[in-house]
């Protein structure tokens, strides 16, 4: 089933298209990955999803609703999250604080108690029950993305949109992440990660999409994507 | 444009409740047991006290910094002008407050949106806007350039600013426990991520312009009454949105405290200076207003917090080495 | 009718000159340095007293603005090193600087124009200089605002070339671009940083002294000329050099005409124009990103 399409989606940033005539499709509980060289237009892809930039044309369904046009908040509510490249974590606030304020704003008409229990519950599946008090200076960055994903999971998200969760992490933490996001697909989480880190994509998607200079050049399992001559010559290129 | 946060740490139990409610009861009982020049001149202070409380529950929390005091005080000036004599004193702060909050909703709504020094010459154009356009309306219309207020005794503004100022406080305190303020600590803590939780931005920016606006107007129709003539000069002052925010930083935006004392050290040191050296005075603050960002940007209660923080450290490694 | 029509195209012509030095200073500050200096309309006022006390020492007010010009850059120039350096190593982030940097300036402009009721009082002045006509197309026009013309069109051609030929000019311009890019390619965007609010701090100096030649100034005139400034910044489009300059003749025109009309709408006009401006094109009308 298709919960995510999008049609003839544009964005330009001045003369340069970053987002050029893109369609996409994500299925119900796969894990669909993103890649390509930088500047690619992976995250203005990310922006236009999540309503952070409105598109140039074309449209986006989310579950056979028309999202694109939206602001964040009202899409956030329909159950789709996400990260951000650089964490934008509430940096004063607690762990705790951080994925409380996602359980409390996340859905409408969320009670306090109820807060509390999804607070709690995301804080253990992600494991950082025992961090939950410390401020967010005092922790790592690994654990840093987690409390942005644990902050996105408390808003109930069908769908969870990570952008490179795994970049700057080292080879332990990035297999930590790998399992989270394994987990998370388990719950019945359908995810789009953005990522770089060849092992997490090849191992982890059920399908990958390759952006080259705004466009969609290669869509594919990842042995076809492997074997795509366009692709090799990119990434060989580079 | 997230300099001034407030809300965001939990402070040290420095003043506990019952001291606040002591001071309280004694100003309560202020205007019967000192001079009426004493009472005249606190209720200045409780005057820039609102006016500072109100500036940073919006430009505090938000980070976009706001210069329309003045214009939604001046509204609430004229406001009493031209309904004085025929309301009662509460009656024109409602008004007041109400114009003032209609035109905040409407600023809100159209410029929220304009990147933050944008935001701020904005605000400022509102003000000097406003000023020029009454007095070119009272000019051509009627021929004069003020207008006389129904005074209201002294001891009866006083104990409206002072309800005012009980209110307002009431209000942070609840509005802080509330869904609408922790969106607030978001949205200043990062708005993008905010606005990805499920946060309305741009609703709770203008909801809390158009709040802190309320009490602005109510203040300004109660001066209006003490002071009896007024123009667009005296109503639209620009100092009533450049004071506020000197009195906020100095203070320490993040602390509920923190303008409360700025702005009585300030209107204190006003009444004491100004007609003596206005001058001087003006030129101390914006030395000290330029000195207070670069050397203390949680402002003076921010000093006082570290210290008292340092303090108990002490003391603790001290009860450590002991047993 | 047509004698009309000319001496409101003069006046334009000639205000329009001063508002664009004004907007340039104001826009190469903001450009280069990302500081709004809210209290370039007290440089200005500055300068115009300056101008003013030398005036009475019998220098001539072209040669005292020469004088003071470099005045006026020291101060800038070590305002920058000082105060502003200072506050960019307590700024977390670019915009918490920018936001900062303008408080600062709201606290210069009470400094400044507070020292200058202090030392130069409250009343207007004003004093006579070339005070003869010359007829021109059959109308008169006092030479001072001539001579006016001249310079604030000489003053904004220098500005310019300044910018396009030589090497700091070049630095200031990619700094301005994009301060990052600047920096990797080894311009050292902090002095260029306080070299622009030196340069700044001139053309407001300059403005002063031009000012003061042809109409009467006060100290607390300040405000009202950096209100000027940003309309016409907002105007051209923040941080472009040649956008000031057409903005500030647009303004001049505007106001002479709002003025001729009926003068006491047109500072209600000027505070239209930036309101209604805002909200329309944040970005400049000739700016092109936002």
């Amino acid at each position: 089933m298709t919960v995510l399409e999008g049609k003839g989606v544009n964005k330009a940033f001045g003369g340069r298209k970053a987002v050029d005539n893109v369609d996409f499709d994500v299925q119900a509980h796969e894990i669909l990955g993103l890649i390509g060289p930088n500047g690619a237009g992976k995250t203005t892809l990310f922006n236009l999803i999540s309503g952070a930039i409105r598109p140039d044309s074309g449209v986006i369904t989310y579950k056979g609703t028309r999202i694109s046009g939206r602001k964040p908040y009202a899409i956030c509510h329909m159950g789709l999250g996400r990260t951000f490249q650089t964490a934008k974590n509430f940096p004063d606030l607690t762990v705790y604080q951080n994925v409380r304020m996602g359980a409390t704003f996340g859905k409408k008409g969320v009670s306090e108690a109820d807060a509390e229990r999804i607070t709690n519950e995301v804080l253990a599946f992600v494991g950082l029950q025992d961090a939950a008090e410390k401020s967010m200076k005092d922790i790592t960055l690994a654990l840093q993305k987690r409390v942005e994903v644990a902050r996105a999971l408390a808003t109930g998200p069908d769908l969870l949109m990570l952008d490179e969760l795994m970049a700057g992490l080292n080879p332990t933490e990035v297999g930590e992440a790998m399992a989270l996001v394994s987990r998370i697909r388990d719950r019945g989480v359908t995810i789009v990660m953005i990522e770089h880190v060849m092992r997490a994509i090849m191992n982890m998607c059920d399908r990958i999409l390759v952006l080259h200079h705004g466009q969609k050049i290669a869509e594919g399992t990842p042995a076809e994507i492997a074997a795509n001559p366009t692709v090799i010559e990119i990434y060989l290129g580079e | 444009m997230k300099l001034l946060r407030a809300y965001r740490e939990k402070p040290v139990r420095a003043v506990p409740a019952a001291a606040v409610v002591l001071i309280l009861i004694l100003l309560g009982l202020l205007p019967g047991m000192t001079p009426p020049y004493t009472t005249i001149m606190v209720g200045s202070v409780l005057m820039y006290i609102i006016l500072s409380l109100c500036w940073n529950m919006f430009s505090g929390a938000t980070g976009y910094i706001s210069l329309a005091t003045a214009a939604f005080f001046g509204l609430g000036v004229y406001a009493s002008a031209f309904l004085g004599g025929t309301l009662p004193l509460p009656a024109l702060m409602l008004v007041g407050g109400a114009a003032a909050s209609v035109l905040a909703f409407l600023i809100g709504l159209i410029t929220l949106r304009l990147r933050g020094v944008y935001f701020t010459i904005f605000t400022l154009g509102i003000v000097k806007l406003l000023e020029q356009l009454i007095l070119y309306l009272e000019i051509h219309f009627n021929n004069t350039r003020g207008r006389f207020v129904v005074s209201h005794s002294y001891t009866e503004v006083f104990y409206a600013l002072y309800v005012l100022l009980i209110l307002l406080l009431a209000a942070i305190l609840i509005i802080r426990r509330s869904r609408f303020g922790k969106a607030l600590i978001c949205i200043a803590e990062g708005e993008d991520a905010a606005q990805h939780i499920g946060i309305n931005a741009t609703m709770v920016k203008v909801l809390a312009f158009t709040i802190s606006a309320f009490a602005m107007g109510a203040a300004g129709a109660a001066m209006a009454t003490r002071w009896s003539y007024i123009d667009p000069y005296i109503a639209f002052n620009a100092n009533y949105s450049f004071l506020p925010v000197l009195m906020v930083i100095f203070g320490g935006s993040r602390y509920l405290p923190g303008p409360i004392i700025g702005a009585a050290i300030f209107a204190y040191l006003q009444e004491l200076l100004t007609t003596r050296f206005p001058y001087i005075y003006m030129l101390a603050m914006g030395l000290i207003m330029i000195a207070a960002i670069l050397f203390m940007p949680r402002g003076i209660l921010g000093l006082i917090y570290d210290g008292v923080r340092k303090i108990h450290k002490r003391k603790e490694a001290k009860a450590d080495d002991g047993s | 009718m047509l004698v009309k029509l000319f001496n409101i195209l003069s006046s334009g012509l000639i205000m329009g000159g001063v508002y664009a030095i004004i907007a340039m200073g104001m826009s190469i500050q903001y450009g280069v340095a990302r500081i709004l200096n809210v209290s370039h309309g007290e440089f200005i006022m500055v300068g115009a007293f300056l101008t003013f006390m030398l005036v009475k020492l019998h220098v001539n007010p072209l040669l005292a603005m020469v004088i003071i010009s470099p005045a006026m850059f020291l101060v800038g120039f070590v305002l920058h090193r000082t105060v502003y350096k200072k506050l960019s190593d307590v700024s977390g982030s670019a915009s918490t600087f920018e936001s900062n940097s303008m408080l600062i300036s709201f606290g210069l402009m009470f400094v400044l124009q507070n020292i200058g009721l202090q030392v130069w009082g409250s009343q207007q002045q004003a004093y006579p200089f070339l005070l003869t006509s010359v007829r021109i197309l059959g109308t008169a026009i006092a030479l001072n605002r001539m001579v006016v013309l001249l310079f604030a069109v000489a003053i904004s051609l220098l500005f310019y070339l300044y910018l396009q030929k030589t090497r700091l000019g070049k630095a200031i311009r990619a700094v301005s671009q994009d301060a990052g890019s600047a920096a990797l390619m080894g311009i050292k965007t902090h002095r260029v940083g306080a070299i622009s609010f030196g340069i700044g701090a001139v053309l407001a100096g300059c403005a002063g002294s031009l000012i003061s030649i042809i109409n009467q100034f006060n100290t607390s005139m300040g405000m009202s000329y950096t209100i000027i400034a940003i309309i016409v910044v907002v105007l051209g489009g923040m941080g472009s050099v040649l956008g000031s300059l057409l903005g500030g003749f647009i303004l001049g025109f505007i106001g002479t005409l709002v003025n001729y009309i009926d003068p006491s709408l047109s500072l209600v006009a000027y505070y239209l124009i930036i309101i209604v401006l805002l909200l329309v094109k944040p970005s400049g009308l000739m700016g092109g990103k936002s």
